[in-house]
């Protein structure tokens, strides 16, 4: 009974599937999970009402606050596939659900302004009031910003325009004539093979020394005309506190005075800026990058791309601040502030000349700029600015809106519906319905094991309809093996022996089930790229299904037919096997078509 | 007897049905419950959920109810579509849009029921969560997903089956929308989710019937005996066993669950999803059958090549009947002889056609080993075989 050395191996594909799906269950158990992820229907999650702030107090416009929904919705969606909920409440709340318990990143990511400027910087100095008459700077790391995930680190990430190809020169030996604003261009330790002028608030500058600075109190400071943002620059304090000055995020303003985001190595700087010369409105699209070794970058990094105008603009002010460098390397016009909601997040001067790609790109220093920074910046950037502020008036956790009711009765009806399946598969195709019965409990755990680390990796969760579309998708899912039953079945009626059959059937409802299943998994990825919330979600759901059918009819049913094809009970067409060719046939019934055409076409 | 000797004719895959020859049948049918659909749509309308046009949020403390409790005290004051969640110690419901009666209705039905005083319950207006937005980003995805199946299924088979395959699509969402609409079903996303399951679910079936249709008419030539409509049919009778059992075991689950959800819960996503599955399931595999193939065949008779052959098909039908009509006039024994052979028309017109003897001959060999003689004992023998172990 040795098979041929050509042919297929059954057994070896079986073992080979096992060996993965208790792979799966290893990672799964790895993760720490063994149960998959539920959504905010079964398991509840957390609520945030956001009310909006406006200057008079009185109602925001409705446009406006419909527009934040817009802009709100997106961006809890391109967190992942978990489907968040974002409404309208009365006519200045927002209420967002977003599934799972403290899911304060999230909340905190939704509820950002994010105002993106860049200006011309027009002085810089240490961020303590010039007067002298304040406390040494506080070395308390603040949370002012409450965006980071922990306070501590202090991510000030620094803007690499990256004009391709040319190589940056940065010496190091910039002329000090002023010590704070050379400090504060003085070029970063990285190696940087990329074209990037770059520069951050570098740590080993002499910026903090707190003594020996000759602040003068009234300095004239060139090119800006504003008496009162002067004086409100000398008496800000960037250390501590809110470092959003007044009037810092109105992109109206000619001049405004401006902190650091935070601080680097206990020095935070404060800047005079000019007009605003692009808006975040004109970045077209934004992508967290990972860290490029290659390019000497060892940190995340956003890159931007400028639309028309901002590619136009972008262009205009760093050609200014690179002129400004040209005439004098430490003039703080040679520098661009970005500021994100009033603050600067960099500030780097712009050595390379105009940047004209339309491409810019922001990184820090690795240990606070991390993927999840990057990719939240990024997310907050991509999908645009909140037209209005808000405060976050309640966070509750909430139960589950359905109740556990509902779970039960759906998983209970899809055990009765899956039951009769199973009684009908054996039923009509007697032993080779044990072959369904079995590829469906091989497909229910790959789904389950599945679904289980897809929560832990995608946040991935489970929302009711999910439950049942999977329940369904593994109903539909026996189709495959009909396909390829029947097809058996015309070979046999055919009069040919089960061992051939079992491969031209093979070869015949292959083909069909790839074409059909193409369909279906064309259907979900097209869904899960174009639509969002819980139609994101089910679309992967229904792909999951899909992709797994085609692993257990491949790797688990079709091998299985052929190892059983080898015995007796099976080979011989025993009549409980479902592939009696005796009673497949019915030889005084000649109008059969399957026969009919195989002897017409013959 | 007779539903017994179906049902063994089921299990051999017997059955067989002149579906693609009586279109218009079909046709009418399906045009009819568009109509009703679109009808439906338009004077009766989707009955729209809380999630798509937002509705009335009550919020109020209630420490020792339950959600069954809470959700029954909403109700009776008269709100259908009911979302119980806690917040904390707070109760947040949200139901549709009310009218400030009916707000108050159900105030006074939460403080007679659950003992909260009636001013503690207060109440806001909640904007759609499933906005416009979603609403647009579907329709868009729709639109594409369409665009690209046509593209996908013009490679795998041909455009006229792309065709026939998405026509039979949205017909089956047209009549799942307008059974919504007449029945007065609410549409949550849940529902939306079920719409989208059909629209996988319903072009698998079409791929499938198509499938074989293809291989069936493939041999298809100008000298073969049967025009592109028989083969086809010929085709779906030998996946309709195949249609009908996939259609069983994915109808099966979903009846369990629509049962449960509608005899258990009464209104919610159980039986939202279920109703839309099920629906949908059931137009999806007659429209596969009676809608996309005959339809895919009305586009093939069309074409030139199988125009011909069935002008061939004709002709040679028209000169055999002419033939035995010849024979009849010339002498009634052979004519009787060849009668008794071969009751159908067709293929004693085969026998005329071919004048030279020898064909006519070999062909009715054929036949005689097709009907049976061949099959009787092969059949013996095998159970000689059986018998001599």
């Amino acid at each position: 009974m040795a098979p041929p050395k050509n042919a297929p191996k059954p057994g070896r594909t079986l073992l080979a599937l096992f060996a993965i799906m208790v792979v799966l269950a290893g990672l799964a158990v790895w993760q720490g999970q063994t149960k998959p992820k539920l959504g905010l229907d079964l398991a509840g999650g957390t609520t945030v009402t956001l009310t909006a702030k406006t200057a008079n107090g009185k109602n925001p416009p409705a446009n406006q606050m419909n527009q934040a929904v817009k802009i709100m919705t997106k961006r809890v969606n391109g967190l992942g596939v978990s489907d968040a909920e974002v409404a309208k409440q009365g006519s200045n709340n927002i209420v967002v659900n977003v599934p799972g318990e403290g899911q304060g990143r999230v909340v905190n990511l939704i509820g950002t302004t994010a105002k993106l400027q860049f200006r011309q910087v027009f002085a810089v100095a240490d961020g303590k009031p010039s007067s002298g008459a304040v406390p040494a700077p506080s070395p308390s790391p603040s949370k002012g910003t409450g965006e980071k995930k922990d306070g501590g680190k202090s991510p000030s990430p620094s803007v690499s325009a990256s004009p391709s190809g040319s190589a940056s020169p940065s010496a190091s030996s910039t002329p000090r004539g002023r010590a704070l604003s050379g400090a504060l261009t003085a070029p970063t330790p990285k190696p940087s093979g990329s074209a990037a002028p770059s520069s951050t608030p570098s740590a080993s500058s002499p910026l903090g020394q707190p003594s020996g600075q000759p602040t003068a109190p009234t300095q004239d400071y060139p090119g800006v005309t504003d008496k009162a943002v002067i004086s409100q620059f000398e008496a800000l304090n960037c250390y501590g506190g809110d470092r959003r000055a007044p009037g810092s995020n109105d992109p109206n303003r000619k001049f405004v005075a401006a902190c650091d985001q935070d601080e680097e190595s206990g020095q935070a700087a404060k800047y005079i800026l000019g007009p605003v010369r692009v808006l975040g409105e004109n970045v077209s699209s934004a992508t967290a990058m990972p860290p490029n070794a290659q390019q000497g970058q060892a940190s995340w990094s956003v890159s931007l791309k400028f639309d028309g105008t901002g590619a136009r603009q972008f262009g205009e002010v760093t050609t200014a601040a690179s002129q400004a460098y040209q005439q004098n390397p430490s003039s703080p016009q040679a520098q661009v502030a970005i500021v994100l909601d009033g603050q600067v997040v960099s500030a780097p001067s712009i050595r390379e000349g105009a940047i004209t790609g339309g491409t810019a790109s922001i990184d820090g220093p690795p240990d606070s700029f991390d993927q999840q920074y990057a990719t939240d910046l990024a997310n907050v950037l991509k999908y645009g600015a909140l037209p209005l502020e808000f405060k976050q008036s309640s966070i509750d956790e909430v139960s589950s809106t359905l109740g556990s009711d509902q779970l039960t009765g759906g998983l209970i009806a899809g055990a009765i519906g899956l039951g009769l399946v199973v009684l009908y598969c054996l039923f009509y195709y007697r032993g080779l319905g044990l072959v369904a019965v079995s590829s469906l409990v091989v497909a229910s755990v790959i789904t389950y094991e599945a679904v289980v680390i897809l929560g832990e990796g995608m946040g991935f969760r489970l929302s009711l309809p999910h439950i049942i579309g999977l329940i369904v998708s593994i109903g539909i899912t026996a189709d495959s093996f009909i396909v390829y039953f029947e097809r058996l079945r015309d070979e046999l009626r055919a009069g040919r022996k089960l061992r051939s059959s079992v491969e031209n059937a093979w070869k015949r409802a292959r083909r069909t089930i790839l074409v059909a299943d193409a369909v279906t998994f064309l259907a979900a990825l097209v869904l899960y790229f174009l639509a969002v919330g819980g139609v994101a979600g089910f679309a992967f759901a229904m792909g999951l299904t899909t992709l797994i059918d085609v692993i257990v009819v491949f790797f688990f049913t079709k091998p299985m037919v052929a190892l059983l094809a080898r015995t007796n009970f099976f080979g011989r067409g025993h009549p409980m096997s479902g592939l009696d060719p005796r009673r497949l046939h019915k030889a005084q019934d000649t109008s059969a078509p399957a026969a009919r055409t195989t002897s017409q076409e013959a | 007897m007779g539903t017994r000797a179906a049902i063994s004719r089921i299990y051999r895959g017997e059955i067989s049905a002149d579906i693609v020859g009586r279109p218009k049948i079909w046709y009418t049918i399906s045009g009819l419950l568009l109509a009703l659909s679109i009808a439906g749509l338009l004077v009766q309308g989707l009955n729209f959920g809380v999630e798509f046009k937002g509705g009335s949020v009550f919020t109020f403390k209630a420490p020792s109810a339950s959600i069954e409790q809470v959700r029954g005290a909403v109700g009776d004051g008269g709100a259908h579509q009911v979302i119980v969640q806690k917040a904390g110690g707070d109760w947040r419901v949200t139901t549709e849009s009310l009218s400030s009666d009916q707000v108050t209705e159900v105030k006074t039905s939460v403080a007679k029921e659950l003992t909260v005083p009636a001013d503690k319950v207060s109440t806001q207006v909640v904007g759609a969560s499933w906005g416009g937005e979603i609403q647009k980003k579907a329709w868009q995805a729709l639109l594409v997903f369409m665009i690209l199946i046509i593209a996908y299924l013009s490679v795998a088979f041909e455009w006229r089956m792309a065709v026939a395959a998405v026509v039979a699509l949205v017909h089956d969402l047209v009549i799942t929308a307008g059974i919504y609409a007449w029945s007065g079903f609410e549409v949550t996303p849940a529902t939306l989710l079920g719409f989208l399951t059909i629209l996988g679910y319903s072009l698998y079936d079409a791929v499938v019937v198509f499938d074989m249709i293809k291989e069936v008419t493939k041999p298809l030539g100008p000298t073969s005996k049967m025009t592109y409509s028989e083969a086809a049919n010929q085709a779906l009778s030998s996946t309709l066993v195949r249609s009908l059992n996939t259609s069983l075991v994915a109808i099966l689950p979903v009846g369990a669950i629509l049962f449960i959800g509608t005899t258990l819960f009464g209104a919610g996503t159980l039986k939202d999803l279920s109703l839309a599955l099920f629906v949908g399931m059931i137009v999806g595999t007659y429209s596969s059958i009676c809608v996309a193939t005959p339809l895919l065949v009305q586009f093939k008779e069309r074409e030139p090549k199988f125009k011909q052959l069935r002008q061939n098909i004709a002709r040679r039908e028209q000169s055999a009947k002419r033939a035995s009509k010849a024979k009849v006039r010339a002498g009634a024994g052979a004519s009787a002889a060849s009668a008794e052979g071969d009751p159908s028309d067709d293929d004693a017109g085969e026998d005329a056609e071919h004048g030279t003897p020898e064909i006519r001959s070999t062909v009715t060999v054929r036949k005689v080993v097709q009907s049976g003689s061949r099959q009787q004992p092969k059949r013996g023998s095998r159970q000689q075989r059986r018998g001599g172990r």
